[in-house]
């Protein structure tokens, strides 16, 4: 594989092991996981695609350690994940910027939490660079674009050098053009940083457009419906015939291949 | 074109060409406008020295000079705005109100010490205040003292008092539990209510007074603050944690910076809440500040000394504000200030 050559490799293995999970809605539980099997192997790109509101979000959160799963466990290179850490960094499809900080701060915020700022300070710039962004370090998130203000928050996450990006929607409400470029630019970093990458879309294309490996949920609760190997070499096309045969294969998945 | 419509153009138009040296149409209309104004100084002047007063007050000469060389100032300083474009630039803003401030204190005068048209010892001339503020200012200067330094402890106490109970009320649980009840029985009554029980329970009506005001204070310092933390974006916690951040982080570097344009708006109203206490308590019980000075005044029946106390007091009032929105500009620059103060 063309893309695993050029990577460092730091990232871990991510072990989903029978996660369940339920919502409680004013007393009635509501299941939105059902016993979910699924292991992402070190610096692979992993999408997750299934119909809206099926849960795919929800197990990035679990997956984060944002909440504790209601049954099973995840782990990550064998150690149980009990709450959030830095080496698991989560770009959210909202930039989330702090409004009263400005662009190095927020960048820095991670480093700032973990005391790291002083020794590791440097490296705010050169994230910034790498994300294209230098020269805004003084910028205020309300002076920034919808696509400028969401590379912000992948520098935010990058400079804390994670194992996992854990990536929900972050394209999905920038403008069409916007998201092509970034599309590239986030395989790009993955590729040279070698982290094992979740994406959770909605876009079929972006889905084999960036990953490794696709996996497709059916609806809520979510159950893995099908999990297909996608080791194309970069950079791929969108009127590429195998692509365009993968995507009607997973429209067909999602009921949509009546549709056009 | 009339001389008012001529001051708010823009300088780009017309005066465009007045700014840039040259006799112009709207350069002379300026200058009219000035010559106005400085007549009106100049009447005011007049006024305060042709007719007699018909009462016993002082420094009307004085008053009367320092208008004249007022009103004098502002046509000599139209006639050069004609010709040298920075001095009108400045010209321009101020004069209508210089105009109108010549008036009124013509007709304020007139109407007072010359024809006695408005009943006699209640309105004292523009020249009663002058003698005040020229005679009385020792006084005066220690009042206002008093009531800055007041003022100054007692919304210090308030403020800081409120903005801790309003973060831990957004952010325990238990403290929440137990302060909210008591909370919603006190906050909302008037503090001049405690003010009979605080002068005899503190020590001095001084300590009583800091108290009073810290209470109103606290109480909007509080609710606001309390909002704000309550209704941060639940995703910045989530940005935050998942990058590393302790519990205390999350209060001091989250929550509160992201509170504080609602902490601002209730430090707003507690500073507008407390002025009331503090005047009060310094005319129930405080010997000192400009509170008592109106007491006092009163009880003499100097009713100029009295306007003289109001002026006073509405300026350090609005100093206060002023002082505020400062802060507030200076920890919030981030924000586009929909307000300027």
């Amino acid at each position: 594989m063309v893309a695993h050559a050029l990577k460092s490799s730091t990232g871990v293995e991510i072990d989903i092991r029978g996660v369940s999970h339920r919502f409680d809605l004013e007393g009635a539980p509501l299941p939105v996981l059902n016993r979910i099997n699924l292991t992402a192997s070190p610096g692979e790109f992993v999408a997750l695609l299934g119909p809206s509101g099926c849960g795919k979000s929800t197990l990035l959160r679990l997956v984060a350690g944002l909440e504790p799963p209601s049954e099973g466990e995840i782990s990550a290179d064998g150690v149980k994940i009990s709450g959030p850490h830095p080496s698991r960094v989560v770009v959210f499809q909202d930039p989330t910027l702090f409004p009263w900080r400005n662009v190095r701060d927020n960048v820095a915020l991670g480093l700032e939490a973990q005391g790291l700022l002083k020794t590791r300070g440097v490296r705010i710039e050169e994230t910034l660079r790498l994300v294209g962004l230098d020269g805004f370090a003084k910028a205020y998130p309300h002076q920034l674009s919808g696509g400028m203000a969401q590379r912000v928050s992948l520098a935010r996450a990058l400079v804390n050098d994670p194992d996992v990006l854990i990536l929900d929607e972050p394209l999905g409400k920038l403008d069409s053009l916007t998201r092509l470029t970034m599309q590239g630019e986030i395989v790009n970093l993955w590729r040279r940083a070698g982290f094992t990458a979740l994406l959770v879309t909605h876009d079929i294309e972006e889905a084999l457009l960036m990953a490794t490996r696709v996996i497709v949920f059916s609806e809520r609760p979510a159950t893995v419906k099908a999990d297909i190997a996608w080791d194309k070499p970069y950079p791929r096309h969108r009127d590429d015939r195998d692509l365009v045969a993968r995507r009607r294969e997973i429209l067909g998945l999602l009921g949509l291949d009546a549709s056009w | 074109m009339s001389i008012l419509t001529s001051t708010d153009a823009p300088p780009t138009d017309r005066a465009g060409r007045a700014l840039s040296g040259g006799l112009s149409w709207g350069g002379l209309s300026r200058a009219t406008l000035a010559v106005a104004a400085g007549g009106a100084w100049l009447l005011f002047a007049f006024i305060t020295l042709h007719w007699p007063d018909l009462g016993d007050w002082g420094r009307g000469e004085e008053t009367a000079l320092a208008a004249a060389l007022f009103g004098a100032a502002i046509i000599l300083a139209g006639a050069i705005g004609v010709f040298h474009a920075p001095v009108a630039a400045r010209l321009r803003r101020s004069t209508p109100w210089f105009l109108a401030l010549g008036v009124f204190f013509s007709v304020w005068q007139a109407t007072t010490a010359k024809f006695a048209v408005l009943p006699h010892p209640f309105f004292p001339p523009p020249h009663a205040l002058v003698e005040v503020f020229c005679d009385d200012w020792s006084k005066l200067a220690i009042s206002v003292a008093a009531s800055i330094k007041l003022e100054l402890f007692g919304f210090a106490a308030g403020a800081g008092a409120g903005f801790v109970i309003g973060v831990l009320l957004g952010w325990s649980r238990a403290f929440g539990y137990w302060v909210h009840p008591v909370m919603r029985l006190v906050g909302p009554m008037p503090s001049i209510a405690w003010l009979p029980i605080a002068f005899f329970a503190f020590p001095s009506s001084w300590s009583a007074s800091i108290f009073l005001i810290g209470l109103t204070t606290a109480f909007p310092v509080a609710v606001l603050t309390w909002s704000g933390v309550a209704s941060v974006n639940s995703a910045y916690y989530d940005v935050a944690r998942t990058l590393g951040a302790s519990p205390a982080f999350l209060v001091f570097k989250v929550a509160i910076p992201a509170a504080l344009p609602h902490v601002f708006v209730g430090l707003f109203m507690g500073l507008g809440a407390s002025f009331a206490v503090l005047v009060t308590a310094e005319m129930m019980g405080v010997k000192a500040g400009l509170g008592f000075y109106l007491q006092w005044a009163q009880g003499w029946a100097a009713y100029a000394n009295m306007y003289a106390a109001l002026l006073v007091m509405s300026l350090m009032c609005s100093g206060f504000v002023t002082l505020l929105f400062r802060v507030r500009d200076r920890l919030l620059s981030y924000q586009k200030a929909e307000v300027q103060w």
